[in-house]
């Protein structure tokens, strides 16, 4: 049960915070605030009250008894559709940062939202409630449903409170990935109707189908289906062209989420569905998707260092930083799985806070050009210094959460193919040079003494510190996430060698 | 014909009944309110009917055919039709104009509508036929005011009158192939006709579908659709889409299959490239709309495609009537749902129901700004909703018999979708200047009644489903 009420916190969350509006401006934020630090302390007690928890303990993907949690409860009987949430540590490590994001992301709006506040911190709590369902959803019908419906309360984020372009963005944003879902549903069906073909069953449960027999030819195709609509989501090369729109005109609390949650879904989805749903159709796809995830890193590097837009840098370093992930996941050992579940953790905490500071610059100089910027550090010492911070991880500095995940990427990689991992090596150095020149364009150079600009007060400098611890820890000490994330991913190994006789 | 057989043809009587009842009322006393409730109740009583005639599900003469699935339909069309008196109402009433008669024009065309629907006979589906169409031609000219009703109705009477001669054309063609005009006549005999002249059967069988066709208004017969839409009073449009097109596909299917047309190959290659090109053309045409009910006729094209589909895989899949049933379901209650924002927001004036009326709704009126969110949410195919439910349905029954073209048509064209629909969400949930509230109690209830079926039958679907599959 712990799974749903998590959900309906916030669903029901969100439906308070349209009423509180009535007491006041300020009271939805709190009250969004409030229920997600809630619904992380429920998490965390239920967790932690539970003594026969191991989270160490091997999950079996076809066993769900094996698993930390689960739940399952009839839906549509007559399609063997079912209610089924599951939790294993990959799952609960995306559920925690979820959260966390999520308390940032109402952080980060605290002011910028000007008009219909309770209605946007309605639509900020169930589009992580939309997340928290993909991450935990085990039915396929039922992950499909948290998959697409999440769009919509993310859409009405942009549609709403956007900026100047923001019907095109979220036009664009709702398009490419409701379009690649539809091809994840003809997936899911098409799979569902050979598996019931092949054993009479009606079932949508991922512990069933893992152990479908399809042939490798129709596999094939069916696997494309879920790989475009993840990549989509990813975004990996070449299907990024929503995610720069999208994140430069979402208000910073809709591109905080987008950044930070959204994109690890597919990277989720990736890892949980595609490969050990069709682990053979996968090993032939990953030439493939292994140059698309170098093409993405270089492509994305190249993009940010030609931008003028703040955020829009930003967002392509996301493209750049996302390939690491899809190199990592395709490259299916166990380090480089470990750094791909790394850098969704790492990357998620150091973009929500670059798109943070990007929001507070818009909100004071009311623009995102960086040809209007120069010599913020002198205007706003603690803004600059935080940037830096953020920066120099984001570009992977040793110490920091990005370097070891990316670092593990690349050895791993390196395992299997090193043209490539010779390439996506590159990245580091391409990141290095877009970062800084983000650093020096907006917060280095001539400072206008004339620009009176208020610098990070109590709340900001309050969020910044969580996410900086954050990345220090997973920068000095990842041997707890690493602890976690191991035995999951060990045994998706496993299963899928099982499966194939070693993948790659 | 025994009591029994009259027992079974109650819903036919209630309408019969109350049209006789509207007469004599109007020949008394002409009175509006009173017109309403004669109307209203008489629905309401021959949806009862419809209840009540199950226990005598049977053949009625050659011509007629009651049974659960039929009677299915006929309680659908008459919610539609009831929907649609409650929306005539006050949403298309100028002072000074006479609507007594409207109601009698109304309830003669669901007649025709159920008796379209329960047509087991060339005959019977052409009475129904008939008398729904020139009942419809009258209601879209109502309005006195205003020259767009007037050419709506032309329009759509003089290309009608053209599709049902070529449908009776194609009656005479395989009359004269098999001998025979009920649908399962012409199924028994059909293979050996065609043995012997396959020319007259098959010419036969594309006139009829023509006619058929263009009722349903699918590509290329669809041309005359975004006029008469537009032109006519909203309520009526919701008619027109809801219970003329549903009866004339319920029509289709039960001669498709009585009349083993499935079993001509040339004929489901016809049937596959016209559900391919309305898929295609539907959703094309429908990204050029500046008016949601032009818009709305495009996508109605665009949905009639998806059904043909379950249409042409009938034979290949276990799953095909459940899936009629329930596109069919699904695609009546979020057209109506839509109709009854869009009747409230423009309010009798064809020229207001352009997109841009709708900006802000979200902040003027949140019930219906709802409503039509989730309409258009449904018909664009998004979990939770009826429209979903249904599309699965439609997916389902594409895989299971391999139709992949079919099926990339389909998704194709519901990528397309998505941004006509998203188009309206997003010009409601726009800021506007005008924010006063449109406060609107009988127009809301509806609404939220069509909102709540809506996503009940797309989050728990269990009890229709199993419904749907007794029948």
């Amino acid at each position: 049960m712990l799974m749903i009420n998590l959900i309906l916190i916030l669903l029901i969350g969100g439906i308070i915070a349209i009423f509180s509006e009535r007491l006041g401006e300020g009271a939805p934020r709190k009250v969004a605030l409030a229920v997600i630090v809630i619904d992380l302390v429920y998490l965390l007690l239920t967790l932690s009250s539970e003594p026969q928890l191991n989270l160490l303990q091997t999950p079996v993907p076809s066993n769900p008894s094996t698993w930390l949690m689960h739940y399952a409860a009839q839906w549509i009987p007559s399609f063997g559709i079912k209610i089924e949430f599951g939790l294993d540590g990959l799952s609960m490590l995306m559920v925690i940062l979820t959260l966390i994001l999520g308390a940032v992301a109402v952080s980060s709006s605290w002011t910028d939202i000007k008009i219909r506040h309770g209605f946007f911190e309605a639509n900020l709590l169930w589009t992580l409630a939309g997340v928290l369902g993909v991450f935990m959803a085990l039915d396929l019908f039922l992950f499909f449903l948290f998959w697409e419906v999440m769009l919509i309360p993310m859409y009405f984020m942009i549609a709403i409170w956007g900026h100047e372009n923001r019907s095109y963005a979220a036009m664009k944003f709702f398009i490419f990935t409701q379009a690649s879902g539809l091809l994840m549903l003809v997936s899911i069906l098409a799979l569902v109707l050979f598996n019931y073909n092949d054993t009479g069953i009606w079932t949508f449960s991922y512990f069933d189908l893992l152990d479908n027999k399809i042939s490798s030819q129709a596999s094939f195709w069916l696997m494309l289906g879920f790989f475009i609509a993840f990549v989509v989501k990813l975004p990996g090369f070449p299907f990024h062209t929503w995610l720069p729109d999208a994140h430069t005109q979402a208000p910073t609390a809709g591109s905080v989420i987008l950044a930070g949650i959204l994109l690890k879904t597919g990277a989720y989805g990736l890892i949980r569905f595609a490969v050990p749903l069709f682990p053979e159709a996968s090993k032939e796809f990953t030439p493939i998707a292994l140059w698309l995830g170098a093409a993405g890193v270089i492509y994305g590097a190249v993009l940010a260092f030609s931008q003028t837009d703040f955020k829009r840098l930003v967002a392509y370093s996301s493209v750049s930083h996302m390939g690491f992930v899809l190199l990592g996941v395709y490259a299916w050992n166990i380090l480089a799985l470990q750094g791909a579940v790394m850098q969704m953790i790492a990357h998620g905490f150091s973009t929500a806070a670059l798109f943070m500071i990007a929001g507070s610059l818009q909100e004071r100089l009311h623009t995102r050009d960086m040809r209007k910027m120069s010599g913020l550090w002198q205007n706003m010492p603690r803004m600059g210094a935080i940037a830096m911070f953020f920066v120099v991880a984001s570009l992977g500095l040793p110490g920091l959460g990005n370097f070891v995940a990316e670092f593990l990427v690349l050895i791993g990689l390196f395992q299997i193919d090193r043209f490539l991992t010779i390439i996506a090596a590159l990245g580091l150095i391409t990141g290095a040079a877009y970062s800084l020149l983000l650093m020096q364009k907006s917060f280095q150079g001539e400072p206008d003494q004339t620009r009176q600009l208020l610098d990070f007060g109590t709340r900001e400098m309050l969020t910044m510190t969580v996410m900086m611890v954050a990345l220090i820890i997973l920068g000095i000490y990842p041997q707890p996430i690493l602890d976690i994330s191991r035995p999951v991913i060990e045994s998706l190994i496993n299963f899928s060698s099982s499966a194939t006789g070693g993948l790659s | 014909m025994n009591s029994s057989q009259i027992q079974a043809l109650m819903p036919i009587l209630m309408l019969s009944l109350t049209a006789i009842s509207l007469m004599i009322q109007a020949s008394i006393k002409r009175n509006e309110k009173a017109a309403f409730i004669i109307t209203f109740v008489g629905i309401l009583l021959a949806l009862l009917g419809t209840e009540y005639a199950r226990e005598f599900a049977q053949p009625v003469t050659i011509l007629l055919q009651v049974n659960t699935w039929t009677l299915f339909f006929t309680a659908l069309i008459l919610i539609a039709s009831l929907v649609t008196v409650v929306l005539s109402q006050d949403s298309f009433s100028p002072e000074g104009e006479r609507k007594e008669e409207y109601y009698l024009l109304l309830v003669l065309s669901a007649l025709g509508a159920v008796v379209l629907i329960q047509s087991s006979h060339m005959a019977s589906l052409l009475l129904g036929m008939e008398l729904m169409g020139v009942s419809l031609y009258a209601m879209i000219a109502f309005p006195e005011k205003g020259l767009w009703p007037l050419e709506a109705a032309v329009k759509y009477l003089v290309l009608s009158g053209c599709a049902s001669a070529i449908l009776l054309f194609g009656f005479a063609l395989i009359y004269a192939a098999t001998g025979e005009l009920s649908y399962i006549g012409i199924g028994e005999k059909a293979a050996i006709s065609y043995e012997r002249n396959p020319l007259l059967i098959m010419a036969g069988t594309a006139m009829v579908t023509s006619g058929i066709a263009f009722k349903l208004s699918l590509v290329p017969f669809h041309m005359w659709t975004p006029d008469v839409y537009q032109g006519s009073p909203t309520p009526v449009t919701g008619f027109l889409a809801t219970v003329s097109k549903g009866a004339v596909f319920v029509a289709l299917t039960r001669i498709y299959l009585d009349a083993h047309l499935y079993q001509y190959e040339s004929f489901i290659l016809a049937l596959s490239i016209i559900a391919i090109f309305s898929i295609i053309v539907g959703n094309l045409l429908a990204l050029l709309q500046n008016d949601i009910k032009r818009l709305l006729a495009y996508s109605s094209i665009a949905h009639f495609g998806y059904l043909l589909i379950v249409l042409i895989a009938f034979t290949k899949s276990g799953m095909s009537n459940e899936a009629i049933t329930y596109y069919l379901a699904a695609y009546i209650l979020t057209t109506l749902a839509a109709f009854t924002v869009v009747a409230r927001v423009d309010k009798g004036d064809s020229k207001r129901s352009k997109i841009e009326k709708f900006e802000g709704l979200f902040w003027r009126n949140k019930i219906q700004a709802v409503t039509l969110s989730v309409a258009m949410l449904s018909f664009a195919g998004i979990p939770l909703t009826a429209g979903f439910m249904a599309k699965f349905f439609v997916i389902n029954v594409a895989i299971d018999s391999a139709s992949w073209i079919l099926l990339s048509a389909l998704v194709i064209g519901s990528a397309i979708a998505i941004y006509y629909y998203l188009r309206i969400i997003f010009s409601m949930s726009k800021a506007s200047n005008n924010e006063n509230s449109l406060q609107d109690y009988f127009g809301n209830i509806t609404a939220l009644l069509l909102t709540a079926v809506i996503l009940i039958l797309g989050s728990w679907p269990q009890p229709f489903i199993t419904y749907a599959s007794g029948l």
